[in-house]
């Protein structure tokens, strides 16, 4: 099978055990049921009103009217509401990192339309690709993408600590404190990892590592450029006030029992033109009338970090949220929000929405969801009005992103399978999907951190998306493993195969230019085998259009 | 001077199929290079080094930090020396360990510093601030010295990738904030086919395909600004440019399978030593900047032995890159550097292995504008100081290199989190300059 013939590098007995799997689980009267409507399939029950729904929507008002004065202001006229397949992709890409499954689209249209949004919102939630692939999202903001010291840290436990965290809606305000008061074994208290990535050798964690750290992610603002001396780059913050936040961990460090604090320990530093090193008091940068007077260091730190009235706090989240969903931040960039302000529209109202609601991640996810901006479409339908370059800036629509290579890789492999590929897929899928991920990303190139750059697409990548083995493998004319042949064999005609092919890879339906384009296309083929290859030229054609590589 | 890092591409509107369509396309995309290129030139007037600059960069990187005692900085006969032997090189009074002897005997065209110190004790992000210049930071990442330069100084001419990783290690060369199009186009042992150029579909496949596409791209372009390719997504520009490559004969650079099998065994039989023999093609070609990765330094166990299986694949290597870029007449223009991350520490474990020891490290420089026989710095012989005499920091380096190149370090780049960055905030070494 050519599937496997390119798969050489893969172990024999992964690929006989996929083999089998292939064998035993595809029933073709299953994959038939997908190709058209009509067949019932297995759904979850119609969503009834999420609670707080309206709740929810008064919000995401709030915030509409927010921008709509700015739009009013600025005279720029909004793009119109994207149609609901539109929003299903982006929410899909958003929070799983991959399109929706046909299977998925399938399940979706058999409720009413206006239940469509707010059914997949909820299909998602439940969904532990969502918490997984947010977890990884900001296990990167906390710790990097670095391997780390292996000896102390381990990525992964971090990653699955989050997930399991953000699965059960655990307050926000509540997770940040587990990672900057941390303590024990590195694998059996998963959040000490935030801690234990800064070990340096022979010097336990690093102190101004953690301050930057502890500074971007949950305070919105960039204190490491004065760590050396003070005025680089024009910033208003001290030497001092760096090395006062990273006081705050002087007393951290590894005992038999894992990472702790030891009283005896203290934070020394040598300032610019001091002759010597002197121990450095802990302080925070503002409000020190939050900061508990009692207490280890660290805890008092993630108490203050935490506290109601840290207002810094709720924007870092809300800005960073909103990048994940629209992948733009509200601010640029994205870890340096002003203190008091100026801000954006919308930044206050969300913040203020998010601490007042104890920190609920799902609920910001829902009021973001809800609001104008996310559901307005990425161009005109006025071909004489397009929109503007300031109107994108502006929020006026959706700003159009090049898909991350997870994001990338992810789509690919969920394009080329009709069915969902989550948490139900069989282990061996999974696995295969996971060692697919990997490699593809590791020769698309991993963005790291610095996930929401403006980037355009590369030579290697074009390359890779024409000629690559996961495009050949997936697009491929076995029937058993792609969905290109799968679609071929099964459709009942040429108008059925188009739209399917359409609503895997892009998830819309095609124009009439394009139906009438590819169907007659297909219709020229008169054999099994070149219409396998006419599909597989159109997988080919999706896969490598813009519409397929970006989020719009 | 700041300025943003903007890609410069331009493109026709609609997919071209044909070879002459497509070198039309280039000649288009050509044109609008020119402008930053004559400003470089004239940019170059005054900053030049001494003689004509150099205009490419082979960097072997020696990942995992190669030991500086087993390599280049032998301490015989001391207690931190681990046994080494050393022997004599082609400059008086200068010693190699044993096992480089190929690299000692051209020592009258390369430089050795003996004292390069970084920060940085950990494999990753000591090879970031080694490619870089800089070390790492949150939220920005900073563009290889590859990616710099070929930024700074396009080369309209060349179909193929003109910045190349060979046997990449984890970390190949980024184009950080200047963008992902200045990423290095990444291959593995040269003995293989180059991923990705051959059409899965075969030529006819691939332009019925993109017949297809463009039915696909046309109703997607409805209601969006016309220059949005252009602009922002450059996936026409991309496509192009990877047709071209797919149909350029400069990919013949990359195989070094049909060179005479005499002159690829000086090489050494390995893919480090085929990626530097296919380095030097390509630099002949016309490439700006080709990174070859020999791993397998990082010895915390049986320091000796590990380090000395890697001096022979390098050593073979080495020493015929450089004299067969000398050779061809290139080593006038051409940047070679050859280093790790970081050293290995004077002390030796209980495994009989060497840890991390970014302070007072050696590197190898040689060609386009450097000076050969001079050896800078110096370490200490009994391993109790840690700072070695006459440092040389990382970013001093770079600075250097893209003095060489007749680049202007101090040139500030626009980054998308809207602060200026300076391509190098190092100093020039003037003293190893020819």
């Amino acid at each position: 099978m050519k599937f496997f013939s390119s798969s050489r590098s893969w172990p024999t007995w992964l690929r006989h055990s996929i083999l089998l799997a292939i064998v035993i689980g595809s029933a073709a009267i299953e994959l038939r049921s997908l190709l058209s409507l009509p067949v019932a399939v297995q759904s979850q029950p119609i969503l009834k009103a999420l609670p707080n729904e309206e709740d929810i929507r008064n919000t995401a008002r709030i915030v509409d009217t927010a921008f709509e004065a700015a739009w009013n202001q600025n005279n720029i006229q909004p793009a119109s509401r994207a149609d609901t397949l539109t929003i299903v992709r982006r929410l899909s890409l958003a929070l799983t990192g991959s399109i929706p499954s046909l299977q998925e689209i399938r399940e979706l249209e058999m409720h009413p339309e206006d239940e469509r949004v707010a059914w997949w919102f909820t299909h998602l939630l439940v969904d532990r690709r969502s918490s997984n692939y947010l977890a990884e999202r900001l296990a990167r903001v906390y710790v990097g993408t670095e391997d780390g010291p292996f000896i102390v840290y381990r990525r992964r436990r971090l990653v699955e600590w989050l997930s399991d965290e953000l699965y059960a809606n655990q307050p926000y305000d509540q997770i940040v404190r587990s990672l900057i008061d941390a303590q024990g074994i590195w694998t059996t208290n998963p959040e000490s990892n935030f801690i234990s990535v800064t070990v340096e050798p022979d010097k336990g964690p690093s102190e101004a590592k953690l301050a930057t750290r502890v500074s971007r992610a949950f305070l919105g603002v960039q204190m490491d450029c004065v760590q050396c001396h003070d005025g680089k780059l024009d910033s208003n913050w001290k030497q001092q006030d760096f090395h006062q936040l990273a006081a705050f961990f002087g007393q951290s460090g590894f005992a038999l029992t894992g990472l702790c604090d030891d009283p005896k320990d203290k934070y020394e530093f040598r300032y610019l033109r001091q002759k010597e090193e002197k121990i450095i008091g802990a302080v925070v940068p503002w409000q020190p009338e939050l900061l508990p007077e009692h207490g280890a260091p660290r805890q008092r730190l993630a108490k203050w970090v935490t506290a109601r009235d840290n207002k810094p706090f709720a924007r870092t989240f809300v800005n960073r949220l909103w990048a994940l969903m629209l992948n733009r931040p509200l601010v640029l960039p994205i870890d340096e929000i002003p203190l008091n302000g100026p801000f954006p529209p919308g930044l206050e109202i969300l913040a203020d929405d998010f601490s007042s609601h104890g920190y609920d991640v799902q609920r910001l996810i829902r009021v973001i969801v809800a609001t104008r901006v996310f559901q307005l479409r990425s161009d005109s339908t006025d071909p004489n009005k397009l929109l503007t370059t300031e109107a994108e800036q502006q929020w006026a629509a959706f700003p159009m992103t090049r898909l991350r290579p997870d994001q990338m890789a992810g789509s690919v492999i969920q394009a080329a399978s009709l069915n969902t590929l989550d948490a139900e897929t069989h282990v061996i899928f999974r696995l295969k999907r996971s060692i697919d991920v990997n490699n593809f990303v590791q020769r698309y190139g991993d963005v790291g951190e610095d996930e929401f750059g403006n980037q355009s697409g590369t030579i290697t990548q074009r390359l890779l998306l024409m000629n690559g083995n996961m495009i050949s493998n997936n697009i491929g004319t076995d029937v058993l493993t792609t969905a290109a042949a799968r679609i071929s064999l099964l459709a009942p005609d040429s108008s059925t195969a188009i739209e399917t092919a359409y609503l895997a890879v892009l998830t819309r339906r095609p124009s009439t230019m394009e139906a009438e384009y590819f169907s007659a296309k297909l219709a020229k083929t008169q054999e099994n085998k070149t219409r396998s290859i006419a599909m597989s030229d159109i997988y080919w054609s999706l896969l490598n259009s813009t519409e397929f590589s970006w989020n719009h | 001077m700041t300025t943003n890092p903007d890609p410069h591409f331009a493109c026709g509107s609609n997919f071209h199929l044909t070879r002459r369509a497509l070198l039309k396309g280039t000649g288009m995309t050509g044109l609008t290079w020119l402008t930053p290129l004559a400003e470089l030139l004239a940019l170059e007037a005054e900053v030049a080094p001494k003689g004509k600059p150099a205009h490419s960069v082979i960097f072997l990187w020696l990942a995992g930090g190669p030991s500086q005692l087993d390599t280049f900085d032998p301490q015989p006969n001391s207690k931190i020396g681990g046994g080494v032997r050393a022997i004599d090189t082609a400059i008086s009074g200068l010693h190699f360990a044993s096992g480089l002897e190929q690299t000692a005997s051209i020592m009258q065209d390369v430089s050795l510093i003996r004292s390069m110190v970084s920060k940085e004790g950990d494999h990753e992000r000591g090879f970031y601030n080694i490619k870089t210049g800089y070390r790492p930071i949150p939220n920005l990442t900073h563009p290889a010295i590859g990616s710099i330069i070929c930024h700074e100084l396009p080369n309209a001419k060349i179909e193929i990738p003109t910045h190349v990783s060979i046997l990449p290690d984890r970390w190949p060369a980024r184009g950080g904030f200047l963008g992902a199009e200045y990423d290095a186009f990444q291959i593995g042992d040269p003995a293989e086919p180059i991923p990705d150029v051959q059409p899965i579909s075969g030529v006819d496949g691939l332009e019925r395909r993109i017949a297809d596409l463009q039915v696909i791209e046309h109703a997607f372009a409805r209601g969006r600004r016309p220059d949005l390719d252009q602009a922002k997504t450059l996936h026409q520009v991309t496509m192009q440019k990877a047709q071209r490559i797919m149909s350029s004969d400069q990919l013949k650079a990359f195989d070094v399978s049909k060179v005479p099998t005499a002159d690829r065994a000086v090489y050494g039989d390995t893919p480090f030593g085929r990626g530097c023999l296919a380095a030097v093609r390509l630099i002949e070609a016309g490439v700006r900047c080709v990174e070859v990765t020999l791993n397998g330094w990082d010895t915390h166990a049986n320091n000796a032995e590990g380090q000395a299986k890697q001096v022979a694949i390098l050593d073979a290597a080495y020493a015929s890159l450089i004299r067969d870029l000398k050779r061809r007449g290139l080593l006038d223009h051409t940047i070679v550097l050859c280093g790790g991350e970081f050293g290995r520490t004077p002390k030796i474990n209980l495994l009989e292995g060497r840890d991390h020891w970014p302070s007072g490290f050696s590197m190898l420089v040689a060609g386009g504008g450097f000076a050969g026989g001079r050896v800078i710095g110096e370490t200490d012989s009994t391993g109790e100081k840690e700072a070695p005499a006459d440092p040389v920091h990382v970013e001093d380096l770079h600075a250097t290199v893209q003095h060489l190149l007749g680049i202007d370090s101090s040139k500030e780049i626009m980054t998308s989190i809207g602060r200026p960055i300076a391509l190098s905030d190092g100093n020039v070494i003037h003293k190893l300059e020819m």
